[in-house]
């Protein structure tokens, strides 16, 4: 139970510039095992920055970024070997893209898709791979009989669907996520959310949502950061972010969607 | 120092010995050594234009030029075959330009320059065998990014190698894999054997000859020291297999060969042999018959039954 209270991620002073331009400033917080946090803000006010620099995908200018690893305890990620960084990104990370065509394999089948992490961490069994990758297609709505066709053959929805159970194979424990419903119909974002929500709860996951849909954020996160101009402006519990904004920026942002 | 042809007025005179100047051959030997003491790592080299095509043997006939000397005899096969055309012309090209002794058999090469196979008869700890690799890079067909391919070597991260050989069972049912078929060097290097068939992979591990990679448009190096370990990649429930014949060889009767299928006419028959042909040869030479052999050429035999 103490391991539940001991944050799993944190970021401290975080600072990404682009030459003389700030691509997000600042920025600290903490993430505990199970919580999920939305990062919104409008087009260009950092969060896909902020996002990278978290997930080790950028080295920030500036700042600290720390996890909770399950052997070595607490390691600054940016100070691990390039070897180590890499494994925790493919086990005990997840990164889900918006565009599944980036976060997937479009010329190999769902089965390989979701197999691949798998047979990354050395599983070298067919039988338990295809039985592990079946299984997940369950967990996703995905037929069975899909598995192995090409996802180029699928949806949009159902790309989404089986990037996120390719990222979920190996129990990661912390999850990115940017704008994982962009580009989707309302029903089928309405689906896709109830399912990462059930998800979520289910697998005790932590994740990091970067959104510009406030009904996304308030659907899935329990905290909120409101970023502008590469700046959090505002940081509280979603409920509280949403109905009793505090700075005029949010304000704007919740008062410029349309209320019934 | 420049080395000289034995006899300048027979051979091609302008040209040093082996075709290749010798601070190009020392850039070579030089990413031997390198390849040599890290087994199955590509090592880059600069690559030179040869007098033949880009896929005709640029990156092995370089080698050859690097490591051959005025006493070797080189064997140049083609698919297992001495009598083909890029085999032929290779041979020429060395007989020429180095005034090397060249033969078909296989006991009595020094060097052995291939393209596809490894001759069936096993190879001795004073040969070396070099390889006309097309492309050097395994994991090519997953991960197109160079940058990317070097890093997962670097870092050892081969689970896509495994995603291929997965994808093929879902496709097939079995790895239908049959060449170039993904090996693990030493525990630690995944490497391409190239167009190699997966038959002839069971003969690079711990094979007493030195193998030797040269892939002359990708410019990379990669070898074999003697006696490595080299293993098949696949999956604890699809262990790695090579490809059996129902039938033997037509001419030799050999069951333990890797045999090519000929079509004969337009009827459907047809008939399989060796594809090496200095394996056929010695073996016909030692008495052994197999269906089709008529103790005629070839096609004579073929053209008299069909008038009958």
């Amino acid at each position: 139970m103490t391991q539940m209270n001991e944050p799993l991620l944190r970021v401290d002073n975080l600072t990404m510039m682009y030459g003389d331009r700030v691509g997000c400033k600042d920025v600290s917080f903490e993430l505990r095992p199970g919580e999920v946090l939305g990062i919104v803000g409008e087009s260009g006010s950092g969060k896909s920055t902020l996002l990278r620099s978290i997930s080790a995908q950028q080295e920030p200018t500036k700042g600290v970024v720390e996890y909770q690893t399950r052997i070595d305890g607490v390691r600054d990620v940016y100070q691990m070997s390039e070897a180590q960084r890499r494994l925790l990104m493919r086990t005990d990370w997840a990164f889900v893209h918006q565009n599944p065509r980036d976060g997937l394999r479009m010329n190999v089948s769902a089965g390989a898709n979701i197999g691949e992490r798998l047979m990354a961490i050395g599983d070298r069994h067919y039988g338990n791979i295809r039985s592990n990758a079946d299984s997940w297609l369950g967990k996703v709505e995905i037929a069975s009989e899909r598995l192995d066709d090409l996802p180029s053959t699928f949806s949009g929805g159902m790309q989404q669907r089986l990037q996120i159970a390719r990222n979920l194979v190996t129990s990661p424990r912390l999850v990115f996520m940017d704008e994982p419903t962009g580009g989707l119909d309302v029903s089928v974002q309405a689906r896709l959310l109830d399912l990462l929500r059930g998800l979520v709860h289910d697998l005790n996951l932590a994740v990091i949502i970067v959104t510009h849909d406030l009904a996304v954020a308030r659907l899935l996160s329990h905290r909120l950061m409101v970023m502008q101009q590469g700046k959090v402006i505002e940081h509280g519990l979603t409920d509280q972010v949403l109905d009793d904004p505090q700075h005029p920026y949010t304000q704007l942002l919740v008062s410029s969607i349309l209320q019934n | 120092m420049e080395q000289t042809v034995k006899n300048p007025a027979d051979g091609a005179p302008d040209y040093n010995f082996a075709y290749l100047d010798e601070q190009t051959k020392r850039m070579i030997r030089r990413a031997l050594l390198k390849a040599v003491a890290i087994p199955g790592y590509q090592v880059p080299f600069a690559g030179r234009e040869m007098p033949m095509p880009y896929g005709w043997g640029t990156g092995g006939v370089q080698v050859t030029a690097a490591v051959i000397g005025p006493n070797d005899t080189l064997k140049v096969i083609d698919q297992g075959a001495d009598d083909t055309t890029n085999a032929v012309s290779i041979r020429q090209f060395f007989a020429k330009t180095a005034q090397v002794a060249t033969t078909e058999k296989t006991a009595e090469a020094s060097i052995i320059q291939t393209r596809h196979r490894i001759p069936e008869k096993e190879l001795r700890e004073d040969q070396v065998l070099v390889y006309q690799v097309p492309i050097p890079e395994p994991l090519r067909f997953l991960e197109p990014r160079e940058t990317e391919t070097r890093k997962m070597h670097a870092l050892e991260e081969y689970g896509l190698m495994h995603v291929k050989l997965y994808e093929d069972i879902a496709r097939h049912g079995h790895i239908a894999t049959t060449y170039a078929y993904p090996v693990m060097v030493d525990d630690r290097y995944v490497m391409d054997p190239s167009p190699t068939p997966k038959f002839d992979n069971p003969k690079m591990n711990d094979m007493a000859a030195l193998q030797l990679f040269g892939a002359g448009r990708e410019k990379r190096i990669y070898a074999l020291p003697p006696y490595t370990k080299v293993k098949s990649l696949d999956f604890e429930d699809h262990p790695f297999e090579v490809q059996t014949w129902e039938d033997e060889c037509g001419m030799c009767g050999a069951r333990d060969s890797y045999l090519d299928e000929v079509i004969l006419d337009d009827q459907g028959n047809r008939m399989f042999v060796c594809s090496d042909t200095d394996y056929c040869a010695e073996r016909q030479d030692a008495g052994h018959r197999g269906p089709q052999h008529h103790d005629q050429p070839l096609g004579t035999a073929d053209r008299g039954k069909a008038a009958e």
